[in-house]
């Protein structure tokens, strides 16, 4: 069996010393960050991405990996305790989460999450072993015409699954292309926007845009909303579910896993979507509903299982075509850039012990967790009841000392404070910026793939129908997005972001 | 009587779209934009230049029809006091140092928020000044101009 070779390759790479003490750092600091309220995976792994520099690249992108679910789940357990959503994809997680907390069972319920995810982890893991090598085996028959449909798929479904107005969103993404256009041209090497500034002739670093629009404007707003937070500070006094909380849950731990890791392969898809999803399925078939948002475990089980499976799987698209699927994938392409790698199918060929070392690693990353993290829940809570503005000068210093050693350069500091004020008026305006990172990394991949697909067909635009896998990947587009605008769906669509 | 703006939000979202397109347009105006066979610089950025600038004229034309919410209320203090003390982190780090430019960003940082209690700032800058430098100059070793 080649799965069991190339698994046993990657736990081989994985499960070196080294490698097992980065994914343990990379999971502790993730955590730690993530517990944070208004730090979302994002910020966080731009913050810790000069962490990572000195390291060899396998090592680098298994301590990242570790940092991405580390921050994962460290806001579901600002979400269960405080009831401040530490990122978006633990928004669901609050409702029934504190209102565990609040009858006490907070215990149980972090504990659930961290069962469940270990669950999807490691099923999501399986997923993407065996699921990858076939993909990418489809990737190498990839020309430019059918990259630039995938990423426009991917770009639509980004938008598709924005929350809030459709327009906004399409416009994010058209900005984020236009901003990731700045710097040299790849093919002429011709100076675009410029504006006579040498700094900007390297183009725009996507830390600076990431840690602006993620990491100072929501210190920002944090500040500027000062909710009142209430950290549940009962004593957490059973920690593990009993069996009846594990006879209520795991069905629904099943059902969030499938949903989640399904979600994740696709485009635009990722964590945020998938526990969502999760969370709705439970609420609509639940025998009865009214006890969702009182403390029902499913509620927490479900979407929480989910966005660890979406979290994983959405590393798909990512290592076997190369493209970024949401944010935190977008970083991710950064983040191999600076170690030499370029993503996409040829480095499962090319460098299979960076490749399955990674996956395996998100195994052990995924126990890790679940080790470390039931016992240190007690110093979780103490650290959520430091107040708010004794830790925020902490954040904005990591920040700042994270943009400027990408390059040691103070004019990165200054363009990410720009895109802090940028991301603060998108705030006020209703505008998400996720959509937006991503246009930026897609953005010079997209030109280029434009410009040798047209070049290959001497200039005829046909070449994106007229090639069958281009055409199928522009359908499903189409479809998607035919399906957004028309009323009964799109109403659903609010529904279900509403909740 | 005549056109009023009914979504704020949406409104001032258009504009910075539209802002954005513009500037996208006229600032490439004169780069090569070549044929659709051998696409020059000038060609992709027009596009989308176009399409945004489009975009941010119907969303500004859609908050003239549909109502919408009020933008919350900006805090000027934290806003003004985060971006100022960035600001003057990226001024001094290279020029007097990483232990100035944490002191500067941490005390104007701590003025954002109207709970910082002084005696409390003074600690968090000490262990600040600890860790940027025990841990980001010492321990990952990269290469900060410390004093000036």
């Amino acid at each position: 069996m080649d799965l069991l070779a190339n698994l046993h390759t990657g736990f081989g790479v994985a499960l070196t010393l080294t490698n097992v003490m980065y994914c343990f750092t990379g999971v502790l600091l993730g955590t730690l960050i993530g517990v944070l309220p208004g730090i979302g995976p994002v910020a966080t792994i731009a913050m810790l991405l000069p962490a990572t520099f000195t390291l060899p690249p396998v090592s680098a992108l298994i301590m990242l990996a570790g940092i991405y679910y580390g921050a994962q789940y460290g806001g579901s357990t600002t979400a269960v305790l405080v009831n401040i959503p530490g990122e978006s994809s633990s928004v669901v997680t609050c409702l029934d989460g504190y209102a565990m907390a609040r009858k006490g069972r907070a215990g149980p319920a972090l504990a659930i999450a961290a069962i469940g995810s270990f669950f999807a982890g490691t099923v999501s893991t399986l997923v993407l072993a065996l699921f990858a090598p076939p993909l990418a085996q489809v990737a190498f028959q990839f020309g430019p015409a059918e990259y630039f449909s995938l990423m426009v798929l991917g770009l639509i479904a980004a938008i598709v699954l924005a929350r809030g107005s459709l327009l906004k969103a399409i416009a994010m993404i058209v900005l984020g292309l236009l901003l990731g256009l700045i710097g040299p041209d790849t093919n002429t090497l011709f100076f675009r926007y410029t504006f006579g500034l040498p700094q900007l002739e390297d183009g725009i670093g996507f830390v600076v845009v990431a840690m602006g629009l993620f990491g100072f404007s929501e210190i920002i707003v944090n500040l500027e909303r000062r909710a009142r937070r209430e950290v549940v500070m009962a004593k957490i006094e059973r920690l593990m579910p009993s069996r009846q909380d594990l006879a209520d849950s795991w069905k629904a731990v099943l059902r969030g896993t499938g949903l989640g890791a399904l979600l994740g392969i696709l485009p635009g898809g990722g964590a945020v979507l998938g526990s969502f999803a999760a969370y709705t399925l439970e609420k609509k078939i639940a025998r009865d509903p009214s006890r969702f948002g009182k403390g029902a475990i499913e509620g927490v089980a479900a979407p929480e299982s989910a966005n660890n499976a979406a979290s994983q799987t959405s590393f798909i698209p990512l290592l076997t075509l190369g493209i970024p699927s949401n944010a935190v994938m977008a970083l991710m392409v950064g983040a191999m850039t600076i170690h030499g790698i370029v993503p996409g199918p040829q480095v499962m060929s090319e460098r299979p012990e960076l490749f399955w070392g990674m996956i395996a690693s998100m195994w052990i990353g995924n126990l890790l967790l679940v080790i470390l993290n039931l016992p240190l829940i007690g110093i979780w809570v103490r650290l959520l009841s430091v107040p708010y503005r004794l830790l925020y000068p902490a954040i904005l210093l990591f920040c700042c000392i994270g943009v400027y050693s990408l390059n040691n350069s103070a004019t990165d500091v200054g363009l990410a404070l720009f895109f802090g004020l940028l991301g603060y008026l998108f705030v006020k305006f209703d505008c998400e910026p996720a959509p937006l990172l991503l246009g930026f990394v897609l953005g010079p991949m997209m030109e280029d793939n434009l410009r040798r697909a047209m070049l290959l067909s001497r200039g005829n635009p046909a070449v994106f129908v007229t090639h069958p896998l281009s055409l199928a990947l522009l359908l499903v587009a189409a479809a998607l997005l035919l399906v957004v605008v028309v009323p009964v769906v799109r109403r659903k669509r609010e529904e279900a972001f509403v909740e | 009587m005549g056109v009023r703006i009914r979504s704020p939000r949406d409104f001032w979202a258009g504009v910075i779209f539209l802002s954005f397109g513009l500037c996208a347009v006229v600032v490439g105006r004169d780069y090569p934009v070549g044929t659709a066979r051998q696409m020059g610089a000038g060609y992709f950025p027009m596009v989308l230049g176009g399409i945004l600038t489009l975009l941010g004229v119907l969303v500004c034309l859609r908050s003239l029809l549909a109502a919408g919410e009020k933008p919350e209320a900006f805090g000027v203090r934290p806003l003004l006091l985060v971006l100022v003390a960035v600001g003057a982190f990226a001024a001094s780090i290279d020029t007097i140092g990483l232990v100035a430019a944490t002191v500067l960003l941490t005390v104007i940082g701590a003025a954002a928020s109207p709970e910082s209690r002084w005696h409390e700032v003074a600690a968090v800058v000490v262990v600040l000044l600890g860790v940027a430098v025990g841990v980001f100059v010492y321990g990952l070793g990269l290469p900060f101009k410390l004093l000036p």
